[in-house]
């Protein structure tokens, strides 16, 4: 019994420790569009697999209604540089490598796909004056259509 | 455990409505057993684009192409991002103009060259791993995400319509992706074509006022194209190969 108290206030421990400033979980940069309706978390541990299934609906089937697609990651989660525009994943605090960097697992998507937006959604941010958050959302929901 | 059977939308039950996390489109209902462990069931139609009662294809009229005229090659690197390095042996193929010049009359012409999105495609039939396929609607593309780039393919293509990526390469085209290890060809602009857009090289040969290039449903006995083949003489190239190219040329 006591060593399951211990090791739960262990636990808890390197649960509250990992909240805190200054520690080495990844920042989680908020992304510019709305929140996915499934949850961070059951994105964070399956977004691989659904981007696998879409793309194979796109690529094969020309199904350009998918749900899932990694054009759209990319835009609804840019983390902008200081020139204001996206950043690549070359560049540290770019939205897939913090987690993938803390979790040690190599992206390969990026040796194919662009890590920053497409040039229409960076036209959007450019724009002067600034687009607004609808016209943004509107934007991100147009790319799935 | 028991799947749903179900074949539209409408009938899938409200739990898997919400958990709409499967591009569901018809067929497929999804249904968590534990974390990460995920059953899907596959059946009835599946709502894609690619349509297999089209069959994309292009007319190419040689005399209305002029040998000084790079505008398809330009409008093709732009709208999928590669380059030329100068190197010939290494450069993307995704199209190029060809001067042909026959040697008893000297009659000179100039055609744009790109894969010729075979009904009977070579590249698919050595392609060891199933990357090289054609869509229902004939258009012949890679799977960048299974090619291994052992480029069987591009030799066994006649047209040598096929190029190796064999650099890194970055800021890529959304619409175009493309990286090392690949191999790479003409698309039919299908992210085009899925949107009821013509390719770029035919836009740009249009735009021109050349209009050498004219793009279409080959199934479609109405279609401009579908005309212009029933009444007037053309070819494929190679038809010795019997591979019956969806890019067809006249005045050749
Ligand atoms: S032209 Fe070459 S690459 Fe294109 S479908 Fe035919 S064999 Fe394949
Ligand atoms: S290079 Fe890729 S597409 Fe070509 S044959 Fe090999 S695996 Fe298939």
């Amino acid at each position: 019994m006591k060593r399951l108290v211990t090791t739960l206030l262990v636990l808890i421990g390197l649960s509250t420790g990992a909240a805190m400033a200054g520690s080495t979980y990844p920042d989680i940069p908020k992304a510019v569009g709305a929140p996915h309706p499934e949850g961070n978390d059951y994105m964070r541990l399956n977004h691989m697999r659904l981007l696998r299934h879409d793309r194979n609906l796109t690529v094969h089937d020309g199904d350009r209604s998918i749900k899932y697609s990694i054009k759209e990651c990319v835009a609804c989660h840019a983390v902008m540089g200081p020139d204001a525009l996206p950043i690549s994943v070359q560049e540290k605090g770019h939205f897939c490598r913090n987690c993938h960097e803390f979790a040690a697992v190599k992206i390969d998507c990026f040796q194919c796909h662009n890590s920053k937006p497409e040039d229409g959604f960076i036209d959007l941010l450019k724009q002067n004056p600034p687009a607004t958050d609808d016209e943004i959302q509107a934007y991100l929901d147009g790319m799935s259509q | 455990m028991k799947l749903p059977a179900l074949n539209n939308k409408s009938e899938r039950p409200a739990e898997l409505n919400r958990r709409e996390f499967f591009k569901s489109g018809a067929a497929v209902a999804s249904v968590t057993l534990a974390p990460g462990v995920t059953l899907m069931a596959f059946g009835g139609e599946a709502s894609a684009n690619a349509d297999p009662g089209k069959r994309w294809g292009m007319l190419i009229d040689v005399n209305k192409c002029s040998t000084d005229c790079n505008a398809c090659v330009t409008a093709c690197s732009e709208e999928n991002g590669w380059k030329l390095d100068g190197n010939p042996e290494t450069d993307p193929q995704w199209i190029r103009k060809i001067d042909l010049k026959h040697k008893e009359t000297g009659r000179e012409a100039s055609l744009p060259m790109m894969c010729q999105h075979c009904e009977t495609p070579p590249c698919v039939d050595v392609c060891p791993t199933g990357a090289s396929f054609k869509r229902v609607d004939g258009i012949v593309l890679v799977d960048k995400h299974i090619c291994i780039g052992c480029r069987y393919c591009m030799m066994a293509c006649p047209f040598k319509a096929r190029s190796f990526v064999h650099e890194e390469i970055e800021d890529q085209k959304s619409n175009a992706p493309r990286g090392k290890g690949t191999v790479e060809s003409c698309t039919l602009c299908v992210h085009r074509v899925d949107a009821g857009r013509v390719p770029a090289c035919v836009e740009s040969c249009s735009a021109t006022g050349n209009g050498a290039m004219m793009f279409g449903d080959l199934n479609d006995p109405n279609s401009e194209i579908a005309q212009a083949l029933k009444n007037y003489p053309s070819m494929g190239l190679r038809d010795d190969l019997r591979v019956n190219p969806g890019v067809r040329y006249t005045n050749l």
